[in-house]
């Protein structure tokens, strides 16, 4: 095995050692990362590999959050059930919006992708009868083999890892490289008779099956939801996960949305001005350093190594 | 729910003054854009702060005469100043990077411009009274019609015409439709490219900041109308076309009476008929209903 394989282990065996310390902070907090960072992961196989810039990716997360909710709340489902579905509701929903969307690129593929993820808020929002609109879905309590936070947070480990595993082994199979290529010149990679369109679709499909997936994860840890959830500031979010993380390393999404995630929780324990915060740390990200914090430790280790 | 015309009517000239609001807000937007070629995620705080700065102005110059239209102008000025600075410091070093960069650095401006706004003037809703010759109401069928929404109706149109006949006929204006099209040649002409820039962000800012005093009677003043009206001002420019600017009146005189029709129809539908409006556009053209298609 590879060293960085047995880095991740050593990483996977600490995280599951911490509900040990008996700390529930950290239990919570851990889990709350994990969440959000397979939410920046799927975000980042558009993104990062295949360089297309969602702007509505709440809307994958939200409908994950929604699925998983209202599966088990007003269709009665056990949560086995109801979470096992959630990843296709995801995917439907990127398959019919991503179909739309590949057809436009850069800037008004940005703005479509809002668009849509405006949509699919206002009908969270305004279906009442559904969703609770505004007041949202109270009470989604833990199943009862997963009745604590620890046994929860054990239970978002290995979905989180399992997934992590899934998309690493897309990103390095040659479908994999196909999206990189197309990520680097989609003209060229026309031109090689690669149906650039149907790749995009597909890496879309991809990611909106795991962001859902972690808007289920969500919808049971938070055991309430919101049409919030949807709004666009949250696809903006974790827009700043991935790339304060650095987007063009595979890990990177997971570590920008670790190191958001405990920054907020210890500056909102001391002031409510945390987006001033968090918007002077994009500021500063953007202007020093553009490749995120792991492109960051990755250039000044090759300089190390260049040096001795 | 009564349907009776006179009704209707009052309804759609409410639209008209929303969309007379959104038009002032947009078309900076897109003049931005058509010039800079940024997305400005930061527009909606620059709305924000033009409403919040006009009410401080109201109570600074309190028991002067038409002190709501010095507050209006002292604000917008302000505000485009605020602009002028952002352009400088900020944005200007990210013209030459991917678009993904230049969006995110204006949503970080909307973190950061929101909060400042939070710890100016705190969370409560704030108000500002209509000026005193605009007060009252005209009645038209019947119904009452407030007196400040027609001078908004008329307002909105005059400052089209005017900025038009700016862009048309004057130096300035010339410089500025020829830096949409091409920067580096109007560069190699001799023009101060960079500082035309920093203008038009500033007159951007000035028409969102001005949007935001003009909506400060007829609105609650409060934390959050940044990132509302943002996504309203961009469904208006990109159905109008991103840079068009008579494609953002003509966007804005769709989404007003639009939303404001729908939801005497389909009260819960309303605002998705917008959304879907948008995608539509997108989807058959990208570039809006009055714009050109983007050659970059």
């Amino acid at each position: 095995m590879s060293r960085q394989n047995w880095i991740l282990i050593a990483i996977l065996v600490l995280m599951g050692l911490i509900p040990v310390t008996g700390s529930r902070y950290y239990v919570f907090l851990l889990t709350d990362i994990l969440i959000f960072g397979l939410f920046a992961l799927s975000l980042n196989l558009l993104l990062g590999y295949t360089g297309l810039v969602s702007f509505g990716h709440a809307a994958y997360f939200g409908i994950g959050c929604y699925a998983c909710g209202l599966l088990i709340k007003k269709a009665g489902l056990s949560f086995g059930i109801a979470f096992a579905a959630t990843g296709f509701f995801g995917a439907a929903a990127a398959l019919i919006i991503g179909f739309f969307c590949v057809r436009l690129t850069r800037i008004y593929f940005a703005l479509l992708t809002l668009a849509f993820s405006q949509i699919v808020w206002a009908i969270v929002f305004k279906w009442n009868s559904l969703t609770g609109g505004d007041t949202g879905i109270y009470d989604i309590n833990f199943p009862k083999f997963l009745d604590s936070r620890t046994k929860y947070f054990y239970f978002t480990l290995a979905v989180v890892s399992i997934s992590v595993l899934i998309l690493r082994k897309i990103v390095n199979s040659p479908f994999g490289r196909i999206l990189m290529t197309i990520r680097d010149n989609p003209e060229r990679t026309e031109f090689i008779g690669i149906n650039v369109k149907l790749f995009q679709l597909l890496a879309f499909i991809i990611s909106g099956f795991f962001s859902a997936i972690s808007g289920g994860l969500f919808a049971v840890f938070n055991h309430s939801i919101f049409p919030d959830f949807c709004y666009w500031p949250v696809s903006a979010e974790v827009l700043i996960m991935t790339i304060l993380g650095g987007m063009y390393s595979f890990f990177g999404p997971l570590v920008g949305a670790a190191v958001l995630l405990y920054l907020r929780m210890e500056v909102t324990s001391y002031t409510v001005y945390w987006p001033f915060i968090l918007g002077t740390i994009l500021i500063l990200l953007l202007f020093f350093f553009p490749g995120g914090i792991v492109g960051f430790i990755e250039n000044q280790i090759k300089r190390w190594r260049s040096s001795k | 729910m009564s349907f009776d015309l006179s009704f209707v009517v009052l309804q759609l000239l409410n639209g008209l003054t929303n969309a007379m609001f959104i038009f002032l807000i947009a078309s900076g937007l897109s003049i931005i854009f058509g010039v800079l070629g940024v997305l400005n995620f930061a527009h909606g705080s620059l709305y924000m702060l033009g409403a919040y700065a006009t009410y401080q102005c109201v109570s600074l110059f309190v028991d002067s005469p038409g002190q709501f239209w010095w507050a209006v102008i002292a604000a917008s000025v302000a505000v485009a100043l605020l602009g002028g600075i952002i352009e400088r410091l900020l944005l200007r070093r990210l013209y030459h990077q991917e678009e993904l960069n230049q969006l995110l650095l204006t949503y970080a401006l909307v973190l950061v411009l929101g909060d400042l706004a939070r710890f100016i003037w705190g969370v409560d809703q704030l108000s500002v009274s209509r000026p005193a010759v605009l007060r009252g109401a005209v009645e038209i069928l019947g119904q009452y019609f407030p007196k400040y929404n027609v001078f908004i109706l008329f307002l909105g149109p005059c400052v089209a015409f005017l900025f038009w006949f700016f862009m048309l006929r004057t130096r300035w204006g010339r410089m500025v439709r020829a830096a949409a099209l091409d920067r580096e040649t109007l560069g190699a002409l001799g023009v101060n490219v960079d500082r035309l820039f920093t203008v038009v962000f500033m007159i951007g800012s000035w028409f969102g900041a001005l949007g935001g005093a003009l909506v400060a009677p007829v609105i609650t003043i409060r934390p959050g109308m940044d990132v509302e009206i943002i996504i309203n001002a961009f469904i208006v420019v990109v159905i109008g076309g991103l840079g068009s600017f008579w494609g953002t009146f003509l966007g804005a005189l769709i989404v007003g009476p639009v939303y404001a029709l729908g939801i005497l129809v389909f009260p819960r539908l309303s605002m998705i008929f917008i959304y879907v409006i948008m995608v539509v556009v997108l989807m058959t053209r990208p570039w809006g209903l009055l714009g050109r298609p983007l050659q970059r």
